[in-house]
């Protein structure tokens, strides 16, 4: 795969169609790729990478990228196209600005889990097949890779692209069956005082380090309401039970109806809280009152909360449904 | 010492009514002299779809046990359509507090006309005792403004 992409982004930046690409990069560590902009082609050739750490979403970046003008490459995958959907949709970018090249995934791998297997030193990775055969500074070892998808993948809602100029691989399907709700609803069967004790376990590990905001292709007011001195949570810290809860209920809020689900906001957190199951009981309560809604999947579709009609359910209908 | 643990719970409700209807109606409850609860605190909103959801975290936050958001009627809105908006959003606002397991009767959604003074005071009993059967906020609460 990697070979491939490095060859299509130094024909695009060869004939000219791109003056530059924006893929991953070897961060820290072998295991940590970060999302970079490569503007030359030596660039491309030194340290352009693509394996199954690439989970990183690049399609909040293309905000910058696009008023700068030119035009850059973006290898997005299928979830990543959803995301540049929405911000399509937003205008937050342009799509005269970014050349979309549509990359096949068939999920990425969770480092978090082959540390949890034992797997330490990791250095490199390469995919066979179903295996994972990851190279540490102590030897080879291997890794069936349905035990080292991310979560986020194994529940993956769409494998087709929603927007490409072309595509590297075979178009994926949507997958309605994944079963992302599912613990969602494994939640919402339990009673008001187990979730509550669930959530003030997950919730009291928040360090407050503002990463599931940033790296939120949805998140993206240029004056956040966390920055605001005068708004009482712009604290680094969260002082007490009340502002953890508070902070994750006004971020998952602010994205409901825009969150197409790339699950980037559990991925980053240091803390490895569940936060995308916050924002699929938004979308999973969206797709039960006011129809099946996918962000992302049109540019032109309205938002659900910024839409009604006359016969909306009634607030009291939460007080309807589940355990008390 | 001695812990004084005898002091009786008095609910703290903050009601967010519509200018238009809601508090016209809180108007009419007053000067037909119906009663309900002294500790219903009335914020008058241009419309129920001022009510960020964060006004109502913060109203828990400050000492609320109960949060009530009262505007006109679906249909009869002042600006046509801003209870609309306001429903969906309370809608899942609460939905995730429930979620977060917040007891799901904190929260309400009353539509009440200027012409309901009745419906208005029969609607704050009816929160007040819900709310004072439920006893104070602990699961949303700030201790740091806790008073008592």
């Amino acid at each position: 795969m990697q070979t491939e992409l490095k060859k299509r982004a130094l024909e695009l930046l060869g004939d000219g169609t791109v003056d530059r690409v924006i893929g991953w990069q070897t961060g820290e560590f072998s295991y940590d790729m970060t999302p970079a902009v490569f503007t030359s082609a030596e660039d491309v050739e030194k340290n352009f990478v693509y394996n199954d750490f690439c989970g990183a979403n690049v399609s909040k970046y293309l905000i910058k990228e696009c008023v700068k003008g030119g035009r850059i490459l973006a290898f997005l995958k299928p979830c990543d196209t959803f995301s540049f959907n929405q911000l399509l949709a937003e205008h937050r970018v342009s799509r005269e600005h970014v050349y979309i090249v549509g990359v096949a995934c068939d999920g990425m791998a969770d480092v978090q889990k082959m540390k949890a297997a034992g797997i330490d030193g990791i250095v490199g990775l390469t995919a066979e097949n179903d295996t994972y055969r990851i190279e540490t500074i102590y030897g080879d070892a291997e890794m069936k890779k349905s035990d080292a998808l991310a979560e986020r993948c194994l529940t993956c809602k769409s494998r087709r692209h929603a927007v490409h100029d072309e595509l590297i691989g075979e178009e994926g399907e949507d997958r309605p069956d994944s079963g992302r709700f599912d613990m969602v609803a494994e939640l919402e069967a339990m009673t008001a005082e187990e979730r509550y004790n669930f959530w003030r376990g997950e919730l009291s590990r928040c360090i407050r380090c503002n990463a599931c905001r940033n790296v939120c292709p949805a998140c993206t007011c240029e004056n956040c309401v966390f920055d605001n001195a005068a708004s009482g949570i712009a604290q680094k810290a969260a002082a007490d039970t009340f502002e953890e809860n508070m902070f994750h209920v006004i971020r998952a809020f602010h994205v409901a109806g825009r969150c197409t689900d790339c699950g980037e906001c559990s991925r980053v957190c240091p803390a490895h809280i569940p936060l995308h199951l916050l924002n699929r009981k938004f979308i999973k309560d969206i797709n039960e009152l006011y129809g099946p809604y996918q962000a992302g999947a049109d540019a032109g579709a309205k938002s659900p909360l910024t839409s009604y009609t006359f016969d909306d359910a009634e607030p009291s209908i939460v007080r309807e449904r589940g355990r008390e | 010492m001695q812990v004084n643990d005898k002091t009786e719970f008095v609910p703290k409700i903050v009601a967010f009514c519509c200018n238009w209807c809601s508090y016209a109606g809180a108007d009419l409850s007053g000067t037909n002299r119906l009663q309900y609860p002294a500790n219903v605190k009335i914020i008058r909103v241009p419309c129920s779809c001022r009510v960020n959801p964060m006004f109502i975290l913060r109203a828990f936050q400050r000492g609320a046990d109960g949060v009530i958001i009262c505007g006109c009627h679906p249909g009869d809105c002042h600006y046509t359509t801003g209870n609309f908006y306001a429903r969906r959003r309370m809608t899942l606002l609460f939905s995730m507090l429930d979620y977060l397991g917040i007891e799901r009767k904190r929260t309400r959604v009353e539509w009440v006309s200027a012409a309901e003074g009745a419906k208005f005071a029969a609607t704050m009993n009816d929160f007040a005792a819900q709310i004072n059967e439920l006893g104070p906020n602990r699961r949303l609460e700030d201790l740091r403004c806790r008073q008592n």
